[in-house]
């Protein structure tokens, strides 16, 4: 198959962080990617959804939206929750911070851009945020 | 999954399966209940073999334990992590503040 889509919405619980990236590397696998590659979108999806849980939603409840799809030459994730939102995207990114220095590292962002090729992160505070995460597919082998 | 041992001044944790948002708290409490009361116990040797995936929310609850056992002049040390596991742990930065080894009895020979 040249193309594919798939679309999945569930409700900010922690449980459901597994859930999603393990379903996006069974939706992945009908393409060539490598083992490590596959671990990589895994490890992606699973920081972009439990920011959602933590920081979108943090006390409160909401839904997830996650759209996956690919083309012959790329593989595309988007995460969005309806949250908090971020105040400043560009700080939200630097490897290190974190709204929560008590538990978290705040490199979560940091693995996504070293684990995909491209990110655009969007956010409102008040509205939510979408985060979306390209993989490049390669061309096979030989 | 986790189960761990005190051994001399170390408590040796083998993790198992899947750390990450959901499964990481119940491990946090676990530690802390093993180090809590124990002074004497100052290293931590983490046995991940059997560690199939961990993101943020897991590397964040080994370095609020680190940060425990730093207090008490203590060691961290990661044994026989998958290639995978070894790469997020170096991006993590967490190599500076930890050592490796292939298994357990490397780490012990460690401390
Ligand atoms: N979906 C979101 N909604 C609201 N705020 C967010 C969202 N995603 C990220 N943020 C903000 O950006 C900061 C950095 O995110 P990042 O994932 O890098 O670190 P972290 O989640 O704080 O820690 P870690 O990922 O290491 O557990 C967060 O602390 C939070 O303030
Ligand atoms: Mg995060």
């Amino acid at each position: 198959m040249d193309a594919n889509w798939m679309k999945l919405e569930f409700p900010s619980e922690s449980v459901n962080v597994q859930f999603a990236r393990t379903t996006v590397a069974i939706f992945a696998s009908q393409l060539d990617f490598t083992l490590e590659e596959i671990e990589e979108i895994k490890v992606a999806v699973s920081e972009a959804v439990s920011n959602s849980v933590i920081h979108g939603y943090s006390a409160s409840h909401g839904n997830v939206i996650m759209k996956v799809k690919y083309t012959p030459t790329q593989f595309t994730v988007s995460v969005e929750d309806f949250g908090r939102g971020i105040s400043d995207i560009v700080q939200a990114q630097e490897s290190g911070y974190t709204t929560i220095p008590e538990e978290r590292m705040g490199i979560g962002l940091y693995f996504i851009q070293e684990y995909m090729d491209e990110v655009s992160l969007h956010s409102e505070v008040g509205k939510g945020t979408k985060i979306v995460m390209v993989k490049t597919v390669k061309p096979i082998q030989g | 999954m986790y189960c761990s041992e005190i051994v001399g001044q170390a408590l040796v944790i083998t993790l198992e399966g899947e750390f990450d948002l959901h499964t990481a708290p119940p491990f946090k409490e676990h530690i802390d209940t093993q180090l809590h009361g124990k002074p004497e116990i100052i290293n931590l040797i983490f046995i991940m073999s059997k560690l199939t995936f961990i993101d943020s929310s897991g590397l964040g609850v080994i370095l609020g334990r680190y940060r425990i056992i730093q207090e008490r002049g203590g060691q961290l040390i990661f044994a026989a992590p998958s290639p995978q596991v070894k790469r997020i742990l170096e991006l993590s930065g967490m190599q500076k503040i930890s050592k490796f080894s292939n298994s357990a009895r490397e780490a012990l020979e460690l401390i």
